[in-house]
């Protein structure tokens, strides 16, 4: 069924050795060309149950928003527009200045990836930072569920309590999910500005941050659903 | 080459059991090898465990009003004995054992793509399992494996989140070796190995590897909700603050069915290497058997609701079900008949494993075909939630998927040890597994037809007559299921040394010594020709 | 294998492998049971008997065999495709065709009302009398149950009659059938509802029909459930609201259960037992039009079985069609 290499040495030029060819090269592919494109599959397939997971709990918000929309609509009202907008454009432009850094890595441009990479931490930890901003004011206004949901009667705007409740109970979910995977996308942008620094990534071995490109635009895509989905429904602009 | 490896004893080569020594060397191993080693006495472990409460359970039923222990036992026990078989043994079976020990050695690669994620990935299983088995020690759960609401979000004292976060985390398991073996079998192929050069076991772990991906984050996610509910109570399940019940139902089995499929498809893959080898043909209608397996995995995602014909949901739905169920069927058919048209004409030899890959097709057959009773609506009304439904998946999930992984076990098991287990004990083994478990399960189809109820811990007397009988055959089957577990590690000390292909089979891994070294071929090997080329005349291997 | 096979073949004759078809759906579920049982067997027994030849005819002789290679035969992979499919169509339209028949009960059915609760049943008839646990119904009558549980989901499950359905918190689900022999057949729980779901068990009594007019009278009650229903109705002030000449805040009830209502957001309705529990329970989500939304909630104010009683009075007064959604 096989012949192995070996068997005619004439025939079929010997590979070389694969430590020799980088040292980067991970012992368990042939050619670096074969290690990016298997990071990069991988890295498509896992957002592929990224996207099944966050499906799922779209699938239910939608289930309950078409059920209570009053509710759904009250809650979606006391929800801060501008701050969610702000966070939209703060996002966008951190995958814009991810995309840059995945540019400067095939590059090999050394001093523009780090730059970019540390922008793009920055913005993300400036979305975190607006983010648990809206977090405080919800709990100052009494809005979150199971810990101290006593939400002004103005603010229900006719909806049952526990329709916003219930809202309340997807808006922490859902962009507290998001959340951690931007806490994780932080942790990993911040690992590969380590190994930029430390002079680790290069034009041969730049995949990793390509890699971590896809992850954190895929965080951003979902907010791009998120915002809309959970800040806009409530008819603020008919 | 082969041939010279084979007079070398085992203990002067180095190969990947004695590469290193030390427990460290085997908690931070790479090596896909070890990893599925790793996996195999875990999953063993819990496979006794989940064992010990079906034990319990078959005594208990013994006496109509009950003859071991209070309902409530009883119903932590059917409970613990069903999440730890599906989501502690069947998913991660034959996937992280042999699929990991296999993929690359069948692809010709030195090891997966992602050799630290596949590591992380048997971490994660341990940690899971870690909260399951802590909230079985601590008092149990109650909810049955199917964790319905609100029962389990509401109306429960017993340690449920803490088992729910056991199966969260165990299932970010399952995703990483599907990752990992989609990626490898894309990307990591020996120069000349087409996809339809593809032993058909890889195409059976790449059906379950897309269902590894896109099914499990969905129970993920009803796990999570149902957590939530039980901590916050803000209404999502429980329909007296506004929520839906059945909305749990249909997260829950539109993972869990395409779940069953993670069950069955590696053992569909396994019983074909199997049924090749022993009759030493080639598998009749190779490019069918291939792609049912894809068509298994597709159609799986669409029928989850014949688990809920009667639950409230509409009539409409219930059609569109039942006949994607029937759909899902026939893919399974085609693989049957296919592997009995591989027997014709073959010189058919009758060591254990194909002792087992037989008792798969035939018990795999009326299982499948129990099936149709449940697809079709009007009988379903009368079987649902029946003991027929429990006769019916066991014997998909014991006498199909169970009996293919010891199967594969022991085809593999020279491969992987490097030693020869003792045929005559095997083959005993096999033949007491199969009569005790017919003659545990075909009473449930009865009871089940006549109206008894799953999980109940006393039923009416008339039912006993058939329950004990169907005791009495799983004594004998928790015994034939413990002497392998004799002779299996007797013979890693003092079996014959195996040299690399002791069944003449054909397949990469084969051509490598056994146990194999570390980077599985000592030289990376080219295909030119077509898989199971058994008829060729010259590769007479010992 | 031949154990397998003789044994299912006793529980296709001997009566103690059959439970009694006492309804009108038994018999017919059981032909399509014992038509999939006879595919069932056949199909085993042929694979297993294809097996057995091959094994034997085909058996190794010596360790240097290597057969030749068969050839592929797309034809027989068309066979085995097409006809197992056939098959399977075929099976699939038996099922669901008997499966909607049966969805529907008759007109004129025998209403009774289920509550399901941990871990009994708690049942109603119409003329009054509750049962726990034990349904008493005439033969031959078609019996529709509407049943709703209080907790955790349940289901109502009568083997000898082929009838299952579960019994689901905040909605009402049915089921019907028509006994045709006198008896006493099991009645069981069939979705686990905790600790003792497996004592959640009774009997339906089925009696010929001067024995059950018998049973009627001798467990007569002061009350129907309508009656029942109308003093709720006064009791939680229902009727100031709902004046029967229309002019109060709330809409007439006269002669209005069955017919169609359309919701402020032009959305159509019909009023039937899921309508009015809803109203009871939930008002605010179903805003009428030329109607302002004061109707107050009653969830914690009445149990399942009065929120029934109450149905059963606005049914008494006076019905448009007969509703018989599932």
């Amino acid at each position: 069924m096989s012949e192995s290499a070996a068997s005619s040495p004439l025939a079929v030029p010997p590979r070389e050795s694969p430590h020799s060819a980088s040292p980067a090269l991970h012992h368990q592919f042939e050619v670096i060309e074969q290690q990016r494109d298997a990071g990069n599959f991988g890295m498509w397939v896992f957002l592929a149950t990224e996207m099944l997971f966050f499906g799922g709990v779209f699938t239910d918000y939608i289930i309950y928003r078409s059920l209570y929309y009053s509710g759904f609509a009250a809650g979606s009202h006391g929800l801060e527009i501008d701050l969610g907008a702000a966070m939209m454009f703060v996002l966008l432009a951190s995958s814009f200045t991810m995309a840059m850094a995945v540019h400067a890595a095939r590059e090999g441009k050394h001093r523009p990836l780090i730059g970019f990479l540390t922008a793009t931490i920055i913005l993300g930890v400036a979305f975190l930072g607006m983010k648990f901003t809206e977090y405080f004011h919800k709990w100052q206004e009494h809005m979150v569920p199971g810990l101290n949901f006593h939400p002004a009667l103005e603010s229900l705007r006719g909806a049952p309590e526990r329709t916003v409740e219930l809202f309340m109970c997807f808006y922490f979910f859902m962009t507290g999910l998001h959340a951690l995977h931007m806490i994780i996308g932080i942790g990993l942008l911040t690992v590969m500005t380590i190994l930029a620094w430390r002079g680790k990534i290069s034009r041969e071995n730049y995949n990793r941050v390509e890699v971590s490109g896809l992850y954190w635009h895929f965080v951003d895509i979902i907010w791009i659903y998120l915002f809309p989905l959970l800040y806009l429904i409530g008819g603020r602009y008919k | 080459m082969s041939t010279a490896v084979a007079e070398v004893p085992v203990e002067s080569r180095v190969h990947y059991l004695n590469a290193n020594y030390g427990i460290k060397s085997w908690l931070f191993t790479t090596d896909h090898k070890r990893i599925a080693l790793l996996y195999l006495g875990s999953i063993t472990l819990m496979f006794f465990i989940g064992g010990t409460a079906a034990v319990m359970m078959r005594l208990h039923l013994i006496e109509p009003a009950g003859a071991l222990v209070q309902p409530e036992t009883y119903n932590k026990l059917f409970t613990m004995h069903g999440v730890v078989m599906v989501f502690f043994f069947l998913v991660p079976s034959i996937p992280a054992t042999l699929g990991n020990f296999l993929v690359p050695m069948m692809i010709g690669a030195r090891d997966l793509a992602f050799p630290r994620l596949n590591l992380l990935s048997w971490y994660v299983y341990i940690t899971g399992a870690a909260f399951t088995l802590y909230a079985l020690i601590s008092g149990g759960v109650d909810t049955g494996w199917t964790f319905y609401t609100p029962l389990s979000s509401h109306y429960l004292n017993t340690h449920v989140i803490a088992t729910a976060l056991g199966v969260f985390i165990t299932g970010f398991s399952s995703i990483l070796t599907g990752l990992n073996f989609i990626v490898t079998i894309h990307k990591m192929r020996a120069p000349g190995m087409t996809w339809k050069r593809m032993p058909l076991f890889l195409w059976s772990m790449y059906a379950t590897s897309v269902i590894f991906v896109l099914g499990t984050p969905v129970i993920a996610i009803a796990l999570f909700l149902l957590g939530l509910e039980r901590l916050v109570h803000v209404g999502i399940f429980d329909p007296a603050i506004g929520g839906d019940p059945v909305l749990f139902q249909h997260l829950f089995w539109f993972y869990s069915h395409p779940a069953v499929y993670i069950m069955i498809l590696p053992g569909m893959g396994v019983v074909s290497e199997l049924v090749t080898c022993f009759s030493r043909k080639k598998p009749f209608g190779y490019i069918f058997i291939a792609y049912s397996s894809l068509a298994i995995a597709l159609i799986s995602f669409f029928v989850w609701g014949h688990h809920m014909f009667v639950s409230g949901q509409s009539v409409y739905a219930g059609f569109i079900f039942s006949a994607l169920s029937f759909a899902v069927a026939i893919p399974s058919a085609i693989k049957v008949f296919n592997w009995t048209a591989t027997l014709y004409k073959g010189s058919i030899s009758y060591q254990a494993p194909m002792l087992y890959a037989l008792g798969f097709i035939g018990l795999f057959t009326m299982g499948g075909l129990t099936g149709l009773f449940l697809a079709s609506l009007a009988t379903d009304v009368h079987l649902h939630d029946t003991y027929f439904v429990i006769a019916h998946f066991h014997y998909i999930m014991v006498g199909g998927a169970v009996m293919a992984y010891l199967g594969g076990i022991h085809f593999w098991w020279p491969k992987i040890t490097g030693r020869l287990y003792h045929d005559g004990w095997a083959r005993f083994a096999a033949l007491v597994i199969f009569v005790g478990f017919n003659l545990t399960f075909f009473p449930q189809y009865m009871l089940g037809y006549l109206g008894m109820p799953r999980r109940y811990a006393v039923y009416p007397a008339e039912f006993q007559v058939l329950n004990v009988m169907s005791s009495a055959g799983a004594s004998i089957l928790g015994v034939g299921y413990l002497i392998p577990f004799v002779y299996l590690l007797w013979s890693i000390r003092y079996g014959p040394v195996a040299g690399a292909n002791p069944w003449g089979a054909k397949g990469l891994e084969w051509e490598t010594p056994s146990p194999p070294p570390t980077d599985n071929f000592e030289e990376p090997p080219i295909v030119t020709e077509e898989p199971y080329g058994y008829a060729e005349p010259e590769h007479a291997h010992v | 294998m031949s154990f397998t096979f003789i044994a299912a073949m006793f529980m296709a004759q001997w009566p103690q492998f059959r439970p009694a078809d006492a309804s009108t759906s038994a018999d017919r579920v059981d032909h399509l049971y014992f038509f999939l049982t006879g595919i069932t067997l056949f199909f085993t027994f042929l694979i297993f008997a294809t097996i057995f030849y091959f094994m034997i005819k085909y058996r190794r002789r010596s360790e240097e065999e290597r057969p030749p290679a068969t050839e592929q035969s797309k034809s027989l992979e068309m066979t085995w495709i097409v006809i197992p499919s056939l098959i399977c169509i075929g099976i699939f339209f038996w099922g669901a065709s008997l499966f909607f028949a049966e969805a529907r009960p008759p007109q004129g059915a025998m209403e009774v009302f289920v509550v399901g609760k941990q871990w009994m049943w708690h049942l109603q008839h119409p003329e009054g009398p509750r049962e726990i646990n034990h349904l008493h119904i005439p033969v031959d009558v078609p019996v529709r149950l509407t049943m709703t549980s209080e907790d955790v989901i349940h289901d109502f499950f009568v083997p000898e009659f082929r009838v299952k359905m579960d019994v689901v918190p905040g909605r009402y689900t049915s089921e019907w059938f028509q006994a045709t022999k006198p008896g006493s057949y099991h009645l069981f729980c069939a979705q686990y509802c905790g600790t003792l779901h497996s004592g959640m068990t009774g009997t339906i009594e089925v009696m010929t029909p001067t024995d059950y007019a018998e049973w009627l009278r001798d467990n007569a009650t002061t009350e129907s459930m309508a009656q029942t229903g109308q003093q709720l109705f006064t009791r939680l002030g229902c009727d100031t609201c709902h004046l029967s000449d229309g002019s109060g805040s709330g809409p007439a009830l006269q002669g209005r259960f069955g017919k169609q209502v359309t919701l402020r957001d032009g959305q159509n309705r019909v009023m039937d037992e899921a309508y009015i529990r809803q109203s009871i329970l939930d008002p605010s989500s179903l805003p009428l039009p030329n109607y302002r939304p004061v109707m107050p909630t009653f969830r914690g104010q009445v149990s399942e079985e009065q929120i029934l009683q109450l149905i059963a009075y606005i049914k008494s007064l006076g019905s448009g069609e007969r509703t018989q959604a599932p």
